[in-house]
Parts: structure tokens; sequence; C-alpha cells
């Protein structure tokens, strides 16, 4: 097994007696003294902070040094609008594989000479080498600088008062911040539902950034554990459990994030892997579509437990892809990919320990986001 | 006299029965408790046989009996506040049990051993 990487903040993850795991190949703390529970609750109501250095970064530049450019070359891997992103704005994307299913999903930001992508971490040597073969651009893998997100409602007080040109940035605005002399790379932008910010930060300065945050009281460290059910509640969706190859836009309810624009009779319709498919499946409606579930009772209905369409005999209508304990909800909350004639508030069924259990087909997200649009 | 399992239960006679829980270590381990399932009361249960479900922030985790036997009680409590588990888990038991014939508790660790275990 070759060695776990160990991001910039490895030592003040140990020092705040963080339970260090293997994710993605790299050693990242799942949750901290506090807890699971109240990281995620202290998440929602004041800040938390996360070390998401783990993440790929990378920097998308055209010879002709415009975004431009960049931008028309991604638009043939990612079905999203890319020359319609302003400067100084991020847009959430997908990679496509020819069969229509999904490679990745990632973060995409203009910024005036080039695009800034955000990519996950099990991903990124697979998502490099796929922009690699694009012609005319050249890829830069960014692996001196850790990433950093400061998310909850607490979060632009704290920030801005590190740089206080954050509090006017609104949700999904990117920009370069001065910090004493340090430039952070800073988004308005998440994956826990709250608003808040992500920071890429140079490696050399990332614990001193991260010890300012964590003195103000309203500061926690989270781990990973907290992030996945913070995110799970937003709705929003992981890479290799909610969606993966084998997995639609459509069927992973993602299709809003490929516009009219990229759709069938668009300016600028298809090119790019899979639109066939894709495309298809989105003017006719998916026959499958992720959902919401909402189990009766307390327990948890986890990843890969089956979904029914019957109390007793029936037919395994799906599968859990993500799902757990909702700490804000106060309930167990789940998602499936479930076919599409499902209504919210239509009852299905999980087996879980060889019993049947009724489940609410719900609305995502679980939670109200609180975006700074 | 308390008595420990290497399943992380401690065991606490009661007269002819023996209440069972989990320790201060195992729910440490297990993280934030969500949801316990207990025996029905009256169940004849096997030494090893996994009668308690805990589902916690993290993971799904089972309780064995830790001796053969009948289940006589079961904390409802913890239905509606699972997390009395990890705010006080000597205070949490899940359920009792009366030992069937030959059954003892007095082989199991006592509170040094098991601490020796846990390190």
């Amino acid at each position: 097994m070759t060695e776990l990487k160990r991001t910039p903040l490895h030592e003040l993850h140990l020092s705040l007696g963080a339970k260090m795991v293997p994710f993605a190949g790299w050693e990242m703390p799942v949750q901290y003294k506090a807890g699971v529970m109240a990281e995620h609750l202290h998440t929602r109501e004041k800040a938390g902070l996360f070390d998401v250095s783990h993440m790929g970064q990378v920097i998308l530049r055209a010879p002709s040094g415009t975004a431009e450019d960049a931008a028309r070359a991604l638009e043939t891997l990612v079905p999203a609008n890319l020359l319609g992103l302003a400067e100084g704005r991020q847009r959430y994307g997908l990679f496509t594989n020819a069969q229509g299913g999904i490679l990745d999903d990632l973060m995409i930001a203009n910024r005036g000479d080039h695009l800034f992508l955000v990519v996950n971490a099990a991903c990124a040597d697979q998502d490099i080498a796929h922009l690699q073969t694009l012609d005319g651009v050249t890829v830069e893998p960014v692996t001196d600088r850790a990433l950093l997100a400061l998310q909850g409602p607490e979060a632009v007080g704290v920030l801005s008062g590190l740089v206080p040109d954050a509090a006017a940035m609104k949700f999904m605005d990117v920009a370069i911040l001065d910090w004493d002399g340090v430039a952070l790379w800073v988004s308005r932008s998440g994956y826990t539902g709250e608003d808040g910010f992500e920071i890429s930060v140079p490696a050399a300065a990332a614990r001193e950034f991260a010890d300012r945050l964590l003195a103000d009281a309203a500061v926690a460290p989270i781990g990973l554990g907290a992030r996945d059910s913070l995110r799970l509640e937003a709705g929003m969706p992981l890479y290799g459990h909610d969606m993966d190859a084998g997995v639609t836009p459509g069927a992973a309810a993602l299709g809003w994030s490929i516009p009219k624009i990229r759709r069938r009779d668009g300016a600028r319709a298809g090119g790019f892997p899979g639109a066939d498919v894709i495309l298809a499946e989105l003017a006719e409606g998916p026959a499958k579509k992720r959902v919401g579930l909402r189990p009766e009772g307390r327990a948890p209905i986890r990843e890969g437990v089956a979904i029914f369409d019957a109390a007793e005999g029936g037919a395994q209508i799906g599968t859990v892809c993500s799902g757990g304990f909702g700490p804000s909800v106060g309930a167990p909350v789940a998602m499936a990919i479930l076919p599409a004639t499902l209504a919210s508030g239509d009852t299905v069924w999980a087996e879980l320990r060889g019993k049947r259990i009724p489940v609410s087909v719900a609305d995502l997200p679980f939670i109200t986001p609180d975006y700074k649009r | 006299m308390l008595k420990y399992t290497e399943d992380h239960e401690w065991l606490k006679q009661d007269g002819d029965e023996v209440t069972v829980g989990i320790t201060a270590h195992a729910s440490e381990q297990l993280g934030d408790v969500v949801f316990v399932e207990l025996p029905e009361v009256g169940r004849e249960v096997e030494k090893g046989e996994e009668i308690v479900v805990i589902e916690s922030v993290k993971a799904a985790s089972d309780i064995v009996a830790p001796i053969a036997g009948e289940i006589v009680a079961v904390n409802d409590d913890l239905a509606d506040n699972p997390g009395a588990v990890n705010d006080d888990a000597m205070a949490a038991w899940f359920f009792r049990i009366k030992p069937a014939g030959g059954e003892s508790i007095d082989g199991f660790m006592d509170e040094a051993a098991y601490k020796a275990l846990i390190g």
C-alpha cells in the first residue's frame, strides 16, 4: 500500500485531538474531540473550519491568456455554460463520459486570464489526465496550496475580520484577497448548505491562517464525518456514492447544471462526451431520479440498503446511495435513485435487518440552505 | 460486583438476574448514539446471539448476549433518548437477562482486567 498523503494542517489536526483516517489516499481528520453530532450542529449554529486540502486544485490556461479560450476548451468535457461564466464567478459542473455517466463533479471559477477548478480527491489524477487530452490548453495542478472551508452563519463575520473584502462577496463569487501579503483564493461557496467560504492558501501560510480562524470563539474544527452529514442534509451528492460513471446527470438529479444553451436546440447544444444520451434523457425526463428519503422511526438507513415498492414481496426499486442520521433534522435521512414516477410524500419500504420499514419520499434538501445570493 | 466482556459490555448481577449495558469506552468509540433496537421481553437467547442494534452517527453495531437466558426487561427509555448511552454509559442499561441453568457471569473480567484490555 502506498503511503498516505498528509495535508499542510496535519500537525494541527493531531494537536486538536483529531481521529485520523485514510480517505482517498490522504490521512484526514474524520472527527475531533467534540464528535460528529456536536461538530455538525456547531457548523449550522456558528462556524466550522474544514481542511479539504485533499481536493484537487487545478489551473486551466489557454495560450491566448483569456479565460474564455480555456472555457471554450473545457466545454467539450463539461456540459455547463462556461463561456457565459463571468470573471469573478464560479459554477458547478460535471465531467461526463461517452456513455452519459459522470466521471466527477467539480467547481469552475473564471479568474480573468484562466479557469480555476476544484475536483474530488479520489478523481484528481484521472481528471487531470482527462483535462490533458484537451488541445490548446495547459493543465497546471496546484500542489503547493492548502484548501480550507469556513462554513456557517458566523463564517462571514470571522473571515471578514481577517480579509474585510470577503463580506461583500455573493454566493459563488470568487476573488483573490490579500491577507498580510498572503494571496488567498476565496470563493463564497461550500458543501454544507450554509453560507460560507472555501479558501485556497499557500501551504506555508496554512497553519497560521487556520490558527487565526480557530482563535475566534465562533470557530470549531470539523471533520469529514460532519462534512458528510452536513452535505447529506443539504441534499448534495457525493461522488462515488450518489453518482458515478454509470449514473447520468438526469438520474443524479443534476440536470440543473446543464443549461438550455447546452441542451437540444441550444446555441451550443451538445459537444461533450455522452451528449446524445444525456440530452435525450433530459428532453424526455429521466426514468429514475435521485430523491430524498425519510424513514419512519429513528433507525438510519445507510448506503446499500435495498428499497422496495411494497411492505411485503414486491420489487426492489433502488438502493440507498447515502444515508445516516441528520443531526439538524433530528431524524434519519437518506438519498436513493428511484423511479421518477414517485412523488414527494409517497411511501416506499427499506429492508433493514430483514424487516421492511416504511420510508417517505422527500424533497431535497432536507434543510433550508442559507446562501447569500 | 461489575464484570466486563471482551465485547465491551458491563454485566451487573441483580439477585438472580443480570443487567447488561456497554462501557463508557465502547460508547466513546461508537460516537453519538442515535438509535437503539432492543430485544423483546420474554425472548430466550443464546450466548453470543446478536440481540441489540446500536446505531451511531458513524455506523451500526451489534451487542451480543453475554450468556444464554431469558430477556426479562429492556430499557425502553433508550428509544426516546438513545444519547443517554453517551451521557452515562453505566446508567444506560440495555436489558436484563435471567441466566439459563448453569450460566454465570463469574468467569468474565473484573474491572482491573477490563482496564488492562482497553489500555
